[in-house]
């Protein structure tokens, strides 16, 4: 295990300068935040992810965000176990019956001020699986949804993107 | 003892059905099977319905023969096979609350992935509109002195698929577990019918987002037996290709994750790494990192061009370069062999009855591999191990990843090797018939049956995940493990909650 820390600490890091986010993009995705919500966060953001019946897609490339390539943290942003401690909800999938209670009460569990991102196309409007009997269809039929991330499944850079929208558009704005 | 193809040749054969036999039977010939199952003799493959018909997948352990038996049930019911054979239990709740057809003997009469939110019954039957009526849930009985209760989720801590967990602990034992599944059901099987093949194409790709290749590609193959199409050789060898190249990420991925299930978080880091470099080799050959909506009925939508080649030869010899320390780092930390030695153990008679794929049986002895037996192209022509372990633990669940992580990169230079030029698709043609397909996802055996009509539509679909037989298996393993190890031990599982809810 020595052996492998040590070769660690002569290779170049891996981790990725930040992804690009020109101005029209971040406007884009994050045209719904209103600017004081960006006051508030700062430079912090805690995030309880819910998956609301997603195929397991998303939650594949929200993990990967921790690799090295993308190393979230170094912005500050970090996924927490409990909503008491979250500022940001991140929903996948379409939002089955089902799910639909228990992302109501994590939702209600998170402190006020918070936000809302949904992840992913069936999170926006119930994707393909919109029309079935099984889900509500779309993360906004529920809750307000203040940034949507669309892909199927977005890319590690295109979350990473979303969740900076949320946190640097605002100090743009100010 | 009977053969199944004794079995077979009685019953009053489905001349549509390709490529193994399917067999109307009589209750009496439907209970001999349950008895075959309950002897050992059989493996159960899956159980579902249509509208008045159950059908059952078995294989023959002795001659690894497979067939479909269906009992029409014009009064809703037939008889249970779940009361005799656990592996079924499961299944036949699932067909109560889906297609509304009672097991006659089966003692459980809670619904399963019906949580009282629908506002329609037996959405595949006869689908009549209610009232949701969430009337609760009622967990098992335990009795027994100081005995305490931890229920866990839907909401889990990490960013996992959700699903309800009720442990009952003795001090720190996990004396049992009951697993409560269903939250991600989004009913994909009645969306698939009356679906064109290219939408429910792309529903099974959605099943299960870690094996997306491998339901593409069952989907495909049960399509393209029901139609009874022949596709160009090289779409046989890309779909293999992403197949392998799919096992690989989620077995990197996952040896990582198990690690840093025991607080590991170096061999964590490293696996991210190297997942992540199969990921993005993936998007750079074929567009997509998860290689989504890739594989169709019919063929390919992509093909790999020369500097995909060069692509997957730098990933695999980058590979090769780490891995090793990696394992080597794994064998010889001995605070993370403690974790994962004896804990979590499955014994081969339950992965036996269970007929337990993937890691899970192989991991306790349990030699299957789907594409071993039945078998299916470009795999009878590459030379590949099946690996197996017998000690059924977490340890040993660990192992077979890796040994499967080699056996995938030398499975990916054989087919870059041999990869013939060609065509990539045939159109399909409309025609009606009924197909099934077993294919090896990263997890096991991945099981689908579709039956289309002559208009291009799907009648009737119906995907099973390895999951469906694992996921009981977890409540075995853990049994007399400390709640602590739970998250390694469900981790060394790994089951699908997405695949197994639909």
């Amino acid at each position: 295990m020595r052996n492998l820390l040590f070769k660690n600490i002569f290779r170049k890091p891996l981790t990725e300068p930040r992804p690009d986010s020109d101005d029209a993009v971040l406007a884009k995705l994050a045209g719904h935040v209103e600017r004081t919500a960006y006051r508030r966060l700062g430079r912090s953001l805690a995030v309880r992810a819910v998956d609301a019946g997603s195929c397991n897609g998303c939650e594949l490339e929200i993990h990967a965000l921790n690799n090295a390539y993308y190393d979230l943290d170094r912005f500050g942003i970090r996924f927490v176990a409990a909503p008491r401690h979250a500022d940001v909800l991140l929903v996948t999938g379409p939002v089955t019956r089902n799910m639909r209670e228990a992302l109501e009460r994590t939702h209600t569990a998170i402190p006020n001020p918070k936000w809302v991102v949904s992840v992913g196309d069936c999170a926006l409007n119930g994707g393909c699986f919109a029309g079935s009997y099984a889900v509500v269809g779309g993360v906004s039929q529920v809750m307000p949804v203040d940034l949507h991330i669309p892909g199927c499944p977005p890319s590690p850079a295109e979350i990473l993107k979303g969740l900076l929208a949320l946190l640097e558009k605002g100090a743009a704005g100010k | 003892m009977a053969s199944l193809q004794d079995l077979i040749l009685k019953g009053n054969r489905c001349p549509e059905h390709k490529p193994w036999p399917r067999v109307f039977v009589d209750a009496e010939m439907w209970s001999f099977a349950i008895n075959q199952l309950t002897d050992g003799y059989w493996s159960l493959l899956g159980l579902w319905a249509e509208t008045e018909t159950v059908h059952m997948a078995l294989m023959d352990e002795a001659s690894s023969a497979i067939g479909v038996i269906s009992l029409e049930c014009p009064n809703r019911h037939y008889p249970s096979v779940g009361c005799r054979h656990a592996p079924a239990w499961r299944l036949e709740r699932t067909i109560r609350d889906l297609s509304g057809l009672e097991p006659m003997g089966m003692n459980d009469k809670r619904p399963w992935l019906d949580h009282g939110r629908w506002e329609v019954q037996a959405p595949l039957g006869s689908a009549r509109k209610h009232s949701p009526t969430d009337t609760g849930y009622e967990f098992l009985p335990v009795e027994g002195e100081s005995l305490h209760q931890i229920p866990v989720g839907p909401v889990h801590a990490g960013i996992i698929e959700p699903g309800h967990f009720r442990f009952t602990a003795n001090g720190e034992t996990i004396v049992r577990l009951e697993e409560r599944l269903g939250y991600t059901h989004k009913g994909i099987e009645s969306l698939m019918a009356g679906a064109t093949i290219d939408q429910a194409a792309k529903l099974a790709g959605r099943c299960s987002g870690d094996s997306t290749v491998a339901y593409a590609l069952a989907f495909a193959r049960a399509t393209e037996a029901a139609l009874q199409i022949d596709i160009p050789a090289r779409a046989h060898w890309l779909r293999a290709l992403m197949a392998e190249i799919e096992r690989l990420a989620n077995h990197l991925g996952d040896i990582g994750a198990i690690c840093n299930d025991a607080a590991f978080a170096l061999m964590h880091a490293h696996c991210g790494v190297l997942r992540e470099r199969v990921l993005r080799a993936a998007h750079a050959c074929f567009g997509h990192r998860l290689m989504r909506d890739r594989i169709t009925p019919g063929g390919m939508a992509v093909t790999l061009d020369p500097m995909g080649f060069d692509t997957l030869t730098t990933l695999l010899s980058n590979i090769r370069q780490r891995f090793p320390a990696l394992v080597e780092l794994y064998d010889s930390t001995a605070s993370l062999q403690e974790r994962t030695v004896a804990s979590g153990h499955l014994s081969l008679d339950l992965a036996r009855q269970f007929a337990a794929g993937g890691f899970v049986g192989r991991g306790s002895g349990r030699a299957s591999d789907a594409r071993r037996s039945p078998g299916y192209t470009p795999y009878d022509r590459l030379n590949f191990e099946v690996p197996v372990r017998h000690e059924g633990d977490v340890n040993a669940r660990v192992w077979i990843r890796i040994r499967e992580v080699e056996q995938s990169m030398a499975l990916i230079d054989q087919i870059m090797a041999q990869i013939p030029d060609g065509p990539l698709a045939v159109p399909l043609p409309f025609k009606a018939g009924e197909g099934m397909a077993l294919i090896e996802g990263f997890r096991g055996d991945i099981l689908v049956w579709v039956h289309l009509n002559d208009k291009g539509i799907v009648e009737r679909c119906h995907l099973r995940d390895p999951s469906c037989f694992q996921w009981p298996l977890l409540e075995a393993a853990i049994e007399g493990n400390i709640v602590a190890d739970f998250p390694l031990c469900n981790k060394s599982f790994n089951c699908s909650y997405s695949g197994h809810d639909l």
